[in-house]
């Protein structure tokens, strides 16, 4: 998976997260929770959603990764880098 | 001839990756979500009914009560989508005029942090900023913060003296989840903040609709439910879980996800023995939260009752008091009306009258003084009501009551407890799997895991960890996406 696929992977669990909020104009550089409605759960379904697709762990440590759109795509890429984005 | 007893595990498997032990709005979702993340899932229900205290029974009369629909966070409505489906979530609805009744102060509001802030204004004159500080400082209570502080600390630093506030701030969070002034500041913040959030909410189409949509969802994603089943013993050789025994037949697992209560996972189930003993220490020191007592009253067909509110908190007692509140000298009520948009279409009115209470209180008695008593609680209820709803005795067709023994009976929970343990159950509960390799508990605990929110949450965070631990067992599993 490339940089532009890992974004579209997390924008696409995004999307399933949070229905109602417009994700299409989503800041890489801003906390996710600052541009949409995000809670714990939902981060909590973020890192599910990636061990159900990709299992791959995202340890409670680095969940601080996670906060921007820009620290998901570059914690993500190493791990996705072999693996294809599903059809 | 006599008849074939029932076998209430025809057609099981030999294993599973996961047996779920009750089927409370814990075990539920955390069954659900499994299924859906590709495991095989065992749920096993004791008794005939699921949804443990999130339940309802039928009387004649066409009567139909609910349990424990008093109200949830409107947090459940994202949870019931995300974990449940768009159309269960779609039939929560706002329950906008609730009610406060006692001799320091008796008001409306639709209960949500604007109300709230304008009551504590105009009504009991406390200052904006003090206000705002005071949500804020609730708000940002997290459970991973030090618990120094009690509710009682919280409230003494904002409203120092001032006990027609405690009593407005505290009254309603006693009811929901057993806490008190001397618990962790840190429960009353998150559960208080929770409802403050954007008010009290229920389920259109009550409880009986809500278990039922559940039902339907576990089996579509696939999972073994088994009512009537009776979990008896969890088997553990070597620190790891192998299987369970239920209606005394075994059943090899991989893991247990028990939302049987904490103490009675551990110390029935499994077995002390099976643990650290510094860990059985800790465990030992968990407190029971307390149980309730409810009067149910059905309104005759026909009948109609007026919108006096729909959820009302009475009290007869001069301040706030904990002890009071759980006395078997009922001196505090809950009042839940259920009008007909609860169940549209049917034209149905109950009302549902609950109090804490103590198990002690009601288990000593003989069979005849527990009888009498049950039936005085009925009377002292419908007289309490005579003042808020003129001529109820002549409305009401359908009158019963049950106790802590009630709820012992149904859910087996010790004690009856209606809200699982008190702060220090959490921790245990987290610390589970660290004893025991695939031994998870998710259900009522710790104050802030307890309600239909705070159940079907941890149950979630449960199932996060009990995938963690079976794809561990079995890399190879990835699911499509759903
Ligand atoms: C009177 C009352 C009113 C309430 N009102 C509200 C309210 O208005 N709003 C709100 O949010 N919350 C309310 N609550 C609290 C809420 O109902 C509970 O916190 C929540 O439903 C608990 O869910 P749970 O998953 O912890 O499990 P429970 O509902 O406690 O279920 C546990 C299940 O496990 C089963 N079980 C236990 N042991 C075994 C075994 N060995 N084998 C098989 N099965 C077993 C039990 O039968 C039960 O079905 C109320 C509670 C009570 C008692």
């Amino acid at each position: 998976m490339t940089i532009e696929d890992v974004r579209k992977v997390i924008l696409n669990i995004l999307a399933d997260i949070a229905p109602d909020e417009d994700i299409s104009s989503i800041d890489d550089n801003t906390k996710l929770r600052d541009q949409i409605d995000l809670d714990s759960m939902d981060f909590l379904d973020i890192v599910m959603e990636l061990r159900k697709r990709f299992n791959i762990e995202v340890p409670e440590k680095d969940y601080e990764h996670l906060a921007t759109m820009a620290g998901c795509v570059s914690y993500l890429t190493p791990l996705l880098k072999d693996r294809q984005l599903a059809s | 001839m006599s008849k074939q007893p029932k076998d209430w595990l025809k057609g099981v498997l030999s294993a599973y990756d996961t047996v779920v032990i009750g089927s409370g709005l814990a075990g539920m979702t955390s069954a659900n979500l499994l299924a859906k993340m590709g495991h095989k899932v065992l749920l096993a229900e004791h008794h005939y009914n699921m949804g443990g205290m999130a339940t309802w029974f039928k009387r004649k009369g066409g009567h139909i009560m609910d349990i424990s629909l008093h109200g949830f966070p409107c947090g459940m409505i994202k949870t019931l989508r995300k974990y449940w489906s768009q159309d269960i979530s779609e039939r929560v609805i706002q329950l906008k005029n609730v009610r406060f009744d006692n001799p320091q102060f008796s008001l409306n509001t639709s209960f949500d942090k604007i109300d709230f802030t304008h009551i504590l204004r105009e009504r009991f004159g406390i200052m904006k900023e003090v206000i705002d500080e005071f949500f804020m400082t609730a708000r940002n209570m997290n459970f991973y913060d030090e618990m120094v502080m009690t509710t009682r600390d919280l409230f003494e630093k904002f409203f120092p003296g001032r006990t027609d506030v405690w009593r407005f701030l505290m009254e309603p969070i006693t009811y929901a989840n057993g806490s008190t002034l001397d618990d962790p500041a840190l429960t009353y913040g998150i559960v208080f903040s929770n409802f403050m959030d954007k008010g009290v909410f229920t389920y259109q189409g009550g409880t009986d609709h809500l278990i039922t949509e559940m039902k339907k969802e576990l089996l579509r994603n696939g999972v073994d439910i088994r009512t009537h089943c009776m979990v008896e013993k969890i088997y553990v050789e070597d620190k790891t879980v192998q299987g369970v025994r239920i209606n005394g037949q075994d059943i090899a697992c991989k893991s247990v996800l028990s939302n049987s209560n904490l103490l009675t996972t551990i110390e029935q189930l499994t077995g002390e023995e099976h643990f650290e003993p510094e860990f059985i220490e800790e465990v030992k020191k968990v407190r029971l939260n307390n149980s309730s007592c409810q009067v149910y009253m059905g309104i005759k067909k026909g009948e109609t009752v007026p919108h006096v509110g729909d959820l009302l908190f009475s009290s007869v007692a001069d301040e706030y008091c904990t002890d009071k509140i759980l006395s078997k000298d009922v001196t505090s009520r809950t009042f839940s009306f259920y009008y007909p948009e609860i169940r549209p279409g049917t034209n149905r009115y109950s009302i549902v009258s609950s109090t804490n209470a103590r198990y002690q209180d009601w288990a000593k008695l003989s069979e005849s003084q527990y009888k009498k008593d049950k039936h005085d609680l009925e009377q002292n209820t419908l007289d309490a009501l005579e003042k808020y709803v003129p001529g109820i005795r002549k409305k009401v067709d359908h009158v019963e009551a049950s106790t802590p023994k009630t709820f012992k009976r149904y859910t087996l929970h010790p004690s009856g407890t209606s809200f699982g343990t008190k702060f220090e159950g959490l921790k245990i509960s987290r610390d589970l799997p660290n004893q025991i390799n695939g031994l998870f508990h998710a259900g009522s605990v710790g104050i802030i895991m307890s309600g239909w929110l705070g159940a079907a949450n941890y149950g979630v965070i449960v199932a996060n960890e009990t995938d963690k631990f079976l794809r561990q067992l079995r890399p190879s599993l990835v699911t499509a996406s759903a």
